[in-house]
C-alpha cells in the first residue's frame, strides 16, 4: 500500500517534470508578447496543441514504465527479500534469499545468504556445545544418583524453608523405619519432595545447628559443618551432620532454555535444572574464591540411624561402669579390714571376728554384684551422649545471643580463653546456660551477667558470674533436678541430665574478694589433634571441588507455604491426587471405603515414589457386583486397617496440599460422613478433574476419567485400583494446567470457580 | 588433749575399720550414717576433722561440706572426703566446695592415717 502510494506521488512528480517547464515558458512568452504577438502566437500554437500533448503523454507512458520497471525491481524486489529475509530470522532458518533482479539487488541477496550462513553456522557450534554440556550434566547427575544411592547414610537436602528438595533412597528407608503407627502405611510419607524435615527433625536443633555453620563460615573453617545426634518421637537415635550449601551473591541463568525436566534416574528425586549455581559445601569453599559473599541458600543432612549401635555401646560402658565404680565402696571396704588385721596382730578375739565377717561379707557381695552385672547388662540401659568437638568461646557466643534474645538481660565476657575446644552437646549446653540465666534473672533479679571461660588442666570451666545477690547452694540442687524451662520452651531435660551428659559437674561459689558470685559448670576439655586446632585459621580454598550443581533447588520458592493461597498460580502448588474403591455407590446407604490410592504432584511434577496404597476393612461384607470392578475380595481385606487408622494416615499425608481427584464429590461425601465419628477434617481446597473438563471441553458428551484420558492423550494402565486411578487422574490434571491457562484460568481461586460454574457442579450425591 | 574425728557414712562395714584405726591412733571418734547427722555430731562433738563420705541419705556430703564451710563456727574444722566415684570433676568440685582432702575408694588405710595426721599437725 505504502509503495503504491509512492509509487503515484513519483508518477504525478513525472507528470510534472514532463509538462511543467513547456507550460511555463509559454505563460512567460505569453505574458511579455505584445497584443498582436499573442494573437498570432494563438494562431500559431492552438491548431498544433494537439500534437505536443500527443507527444507529451508518449513520453510521459515511456517515463512512466521506465519508473514502474525500477519500482518493480528496486522496491518490490527489496521488499520481497525483507520477507524472506524475516523467515530466515524466525520460521525456517533453512530458507535462502533467490537471487534476481538487478545486480545490485542480487549482490545484496548473496550478502544476506552468506551473512545466514555465518549465522547458522554459529548456532549449529552453540547448539553442539549445549548438547554435550547438557549430556555432561545429565552423566554428572546420574553419577550423583548413583553415588548417593550407593550411600549407607541417608542424605536429605533442603531450602533453609526446610522444604525437602533431595533424598536418596537410604533417607527413605529410614525413616520409613522410623515412622510409626498410621505414616508408615503411606511408605514413610513423613519424607517428600516439599514437605517440612520438621515433621522429622526438631526445628529448633536445625536452626541451632546452621547458626553454628554460619559462625563457622563466618571464621573462615575449612569444614563449616556441624554434627548433632537427635531422637525422634518413636524414641530412635539418629547422628546427622550438617553441610551448607552456598551460593556466590550473583546467580547466572545459563541454562534458562534447557527447560525440558530430564528423566529422573529412579534412586531419587530431585528438581529442575535451570537456574544458578548452588553447591555443596562440604570439603571446601570454591564459591568463596570468586569472591563472592557466601550465602547459605539450604543444607545437606546426612543422617544415620545409629540407635542400634549406641545401644550395643551402651550396654558395654553400663557393664564396665558396674564392674569398676559399682565395686570401689566394697574393695575399700575389704582393704581397710585387712590392712588393719595385718596391721593389729593382737586384736581382740570379737574384734577379729568382725573384721574377718566384714571380708567375708563384703566379697560375697562383689561376687553376687558381679553376678548381676553379668546378667543385667543387656538390658541395661545408660545413655552416654556422643558429643562434638566445639570451640568454646562459640558456645558462650551463642549462649550469649540466646539470653540477649529471649531474656534481654546484659552479658558481658570475661576472661574467655579463645584457645579452649570442649567436648559437648553445644544444643543442650545452651539450653542450659539460658536455663540458669533465667533462673537467676526471675529469682534474683540479676541485671548483668558475666560469662568466664578458663581451663585448667583436663577441665574446663565455664563461669556465669553475677554481682551482689547471694544464693543459696540449696537452690542450685533445687534447679539441678528441675525440667529446664525459659519461657514457653520446655525442655525434657534437668539439669542433671544435662552436667551428667558431659561427664560434668556444676556448683556454686562465692568469690568473697570480687564481691560476685558464680556457677561454675566443669567440662571436659577436648583433646584437638593440630590440624583441628587450627581451624581458625582461614583454610586454603581448593579448586578440586566435585562440582555436582547442576540442578538448582535453591531457587524454587517455598513450595507450599503455610496454608494454601488461592491466588497462587496452579503450577506452583502442591497436591495430593488420591481416589477410593468402594463396596457400592451410595454412601448415605452404609456403603464403605475398601481402598484407599493417592500420589503427589509437586513442581509440577507427578512423583510416582511418593504414594499412598492402602487396603481398608469395610467391616460390613462386599457386595457380589462390586467385586468383578474393583478386583477386591473379602479375603484381601481380611485383616487390614480399618478407615479409622486409615483416614488419620490418609489425613496426614495429604497435609498442607491441595487434594484433586476425579468426580471428587464422591470421594468428599464418604470423608464427610466420617469426619464426627473419626475426629477428621478435610479442610484444603478439592479440583475435580471431571469439572475441569467439563471446563475445558464444554461440548463434549463423556467426562469419564477414561474418555479425558484419550482426549489428552494419555495411556492408561492398571485402572481400577485406588492408586492406578489416582496416576491417571493425576496425569490428566498436569495435562489440564496448560489447557485451563489457555481460558485464562490461572489462580486457584479461578480453577476453583470455573468448576464451580459448570452445569456439573449441581450433581449431588 | 587427743583431737576429735567425726566418721559419716552410711555403710557400717567401712566404719568398722575407720573408727577401729582411728581409735588405734589415739584419736576420740564419733560416726554420722547421713547428712543431716553429720551436720547435728558437726555441732554436738566438735570434731577437728570429719571423714566424709559422698554417698550418703538425705544429704550428700557435697552438700554437707558447702553447709560446714558456710558456717563460721566450723571454720577450723578439717574435712577429708571420701568417695566411690573417681571421676576428676568430681574431685575438683569437693576441692572447690571447701575439702581439705579427697581421697578415692579404695584406698591405703596407712595413707589415710598418714593424711589425718598431716591435717591436724
Amino acid at each position: 500500500m505504502k509503495a503504491k502510494l509512492r509509487f503515484i506521488l513519483a508518477a504525478g512528480v513525472l507528470g510534472l517534470l514532463m509538462t511543467g517547464p513547456f507550460a511555463l515558458t509559454a505563460l512567460l512568452l505569453f505574458a511579455d508578447a505584445k497584443e498582436a504577438e499573442r494573437a498570432a502566437f494563438a494562431q500559431f500554437l492552438v491548431p498544433r496543441l494537439p500534437l505536443g500533448a500527443l507527444m507529451t503523454l508518449l513520453g510521459f507512458i515511456a517515463g512512466l514504465a521506465l519508473l514502474r520497471g525500477l519500482f518493480q525491481q528496486y522496491v518490490h524486489g527489496l521488499l520481497r527479500m525483507a520477507e524472506t529475509l524475516r523467515l530466515m530470522l524466525g520460521a525456517n532458518r533453512n530458507f535462502r534469499v533467490a537471487p534476481e533482479g538487478p545486480p545490485e539487488v542480487r549482490e545484496l541477496g548473496r550478502a544476506a545468504n552468506d551473512l545466514a550462513q555465518q549465522r547458522d553456522e554459529l548456532l549449529n557450534d552453540v547448539d553442539e556445545q549445549i548438547r554435550q554440556a547438557k549430556a555432561s550434566v545429565e552423566e554428572e547427575k546420574n553419577r550423583l544418583a548413583a553415588l548417593m544411592s550407593e550411600l549407607a547414610q541417608g542424605v536429605v537436602v533442603c531450602n533453609l524453608d526446610g522444604r525437602i528438595l533431595l533424598y536418596n533412597s537410604r533417607a527413605r528407608l529410614q525413616f520409613t523405619a522410623l515412622a510409626q503407627g498410621p505414616t508408615s502405611m503411606s511408605g514413610g510419607a513423613l519424607i517428600g519432595l516439599g514437605r517440612s524435615i520438621f515433621s522429622i527433625l526438631e526445628r529448633g536443633q536445625i536452626t541451632h545447628s546452621l547458626e553454628t555453620i554460619q559462625q563457622r563460615l563466618a571464621r573462615g573453617s575449612a569444614e563449616p559443618t556441624a554434627n548433632f545426634i537427635t531422637s525422634t518421637r518413636s524414641g530412635q537415635l539418629l547422628r546427622a551432620q550438617m553441610a551448607p550449601v552456598l551460593r556466590t551473591g550473583a546467580g547466572v541463568a545459563t541454562t534458562a532454555n534447557v527447560d525440558s525436566p530430564p528423566p529422573t534416574p529412579p534412586a531419587w528425586q530431585g528438581g529442575d535444572n535451570t537456574g544458578s549455581q548452588a553447591a555443596p559445601a562440604q570439603g571446601g569453599l570454591a564459591a568463596a574464591s570468586m569472591g563472592a559473599p557466601l550465602e547459605v541458600t539450604g543444607y545437606v543432612l546426612t543422617i544415620e540411624n545409629i540407635t542400634r549401635n549406641f545401644e550395643r555401646e551402651a550396654e558395654r560402658d553400663q557393664a564396665l561402669q558396674l564392674l569398676t565404680d559399682g565395686n570401689r565402696a566394697a574393695l575399700a571396704n575389704i582393704r581397710a579390714a585387712v590392712e588393719t588385721l595385718i596391721d593389729t596382730p593382737d586384736m581382740e578375739a570379737d574384734y577379729r571376728e568382725r573384721f574377718t565377717r566384714v571380708i567375708a561379707d563384703e566379697s560375697a557381695a562383689m561376687t553376687e554384684r558381679l553376678e548381676a552385672t553379668m546378667n543385667r547388662f543387656a538390658d541395661a540401659l545408660k545413655t552416654r551422649w556422643p558429643l562434638e568437638d566445639v570451640l568454646g568461646v562459640d558456645i558462650l557466643a551463642a549462649a550469649a545471643r540466646r539470653i540477649e534474645d529471649r531474656l534481654q538481660l546484659l552479658i558481658k565476657n570475661e576472661d574467655q580463653d579463645t584457645s579452649l575446644w570442649v567436648r559437648v552437646d553445644s544444643f543442650a549446653l545452651i539450653q542450659a546456660i539460658t536455663f540458669l540465666a533465667s533462673r537467676l534473672q526471675e529469682h534474683y533479679s540479676i541485671r548483668e551477667l558475666r560469662l568466664r571461660l578458663v581451663a585448667e588442666g583436663k577441665m574446663v570451666f565455664v563461669d556465669l558470674i553475677w554481682s551482689g545477690k547471694v544464693v543459696s547452694s540449696e537452690t542450685l540442687y533445687a534447679w539441678e533436678l528441675e525440667p529446664m524451662s525459659v519461657g514457653a520452651e520446655i525442655s525434657p531435660l534437668t539439669l542433671r541430665d544435662v552436667i551428667d551428659r558431659h561427664g560434668g559437674e556444676i556448683w556454686y561459689q562465692r568469690d568473697k574478694a570480687a564481691h560476685n558470685a558464680f556457677f561454675r559448670i566443669v567440662l571436659p576439655a577436648a583433646i584437638m589433634s593440630g590440624v583441628q586446632a587450627m581451624d581458625p585459621v582461614p583454610h586454603v580454598r581448593s579448586e578440586s571441588r566435585p562440582e555436582y550443581y547442576d540442578f538448582d533447588l535453591f531457587a524454587a520458592r517455598d513450595a507450599e507455604g503455610s496454608g494454601i493461597d488461592p491466588e497462587r498460580r496452579l503450577t506452583d502448588l502442591a497436591y495430593s491426587v488420591f481416589d477410593t474403591e468402594t463396596t457400592g455407590l451410595q454412601p448415605s446407604n452404609g456403603d464403605e471405603i475398601i481402598q484407599m490410592g493417592a500420589v503427589r504432584i509437586v513442581n509440577n511434577r507427578l512423583l510416582r515414589q511418593e504414594i499412598f496404597d492402602q487396603l481398608v476393612d469395610p467391616v460390613i461384607p462386599l457386595k457380589p457386583e462390586g467385586i468383578p470392578i474393583h478386583g477386591i475380595t473379602e479375603a484381601m481385606l481380611n485383616g487390614q486397617p480399618r478407615l479409622d487408622v486409615v483416614l488419620p494416615a490418609f489425613h496426614e499425608f495429604c497435609a498442607e496440599t491441595v487434594l484433586v481427584a476425579h468426580n471428587a464429590a464422591f470421594d468428599m461425601r464418604f470423608f464427610q460422613l466420617k469426619e464426627d465419628s473419626l475426629g477428621v477434617r478435610f479442610t484444603q481446597p478439592v479440583l475435580d478433574t471431571l469439572l475441569l473438563s467439563a471446563v475445558i471441553h464444554p461440548n463434549q458428551e463423556s467426562h469419564g476419567l477414561e474418555s479425558i484420558a484419550e482426549r489428552l492423550g494419555i495411556n492408561v494402565i492398571g485402572r481400577h485400583t485406588a492408586l492406578g486411578d489416582a496416576f491417571v487422574t493425576g496425569e490428566v490434571f498436569l495435562k489440564m494446567i496448560p489447557l485451563l491457562a489457555d481460558m485464562g484460568i490461572v489462580t486457584l481461586r479461578q480453577a476453583l470457580d470455573a468448576a464451580q460454574k459448570t452445569y456439573f457442579a449441581r450433581i449431588k450425591y | 588433749m587427743s583431737h576429735r574425728v567425726l566418721i559419716v557414712d552410711d555403710e557400717p562395714n567401712i566404719v568398722i575399720s575407720l573408727e577401729y584405726l582411728i581409735k588405734k591412733e589415739g584419736f576420740e571418734v564419733a560416726v554420722a550414717t547421713d547428712g543431716e547427722a553429720a551436720l547435728q555430731q558437726a555441732a554436738d562433738f566438735a570434731p577437728d576433722l570429719i571423714l566424709l563420705d559422698v554417698m550418703m541419705p538425705k544429704k550428700s556430703g557435697f552438700e554437707v561440706c558447702q553447709a560446714l564451710r558456710a558456717d563460721p563456727a566450723q571454720a577450723a574444722v578439717k574435712i577429708i572426703m571420701l568417695t566411690a566415684r573417681g571421676r576428676e570433676t568430681e574431685v575438683a568440685k569437693g576441692l572447690a566446695l571447701g575439702a581439705d582432702a579427697y581421697i578415692t575408694k579404695p584406698f591405703s588405710t596407712k595413707e589415710l592415717v598418714l593424711q589425718i595426721k598431716s591435717l591436724l599437725a
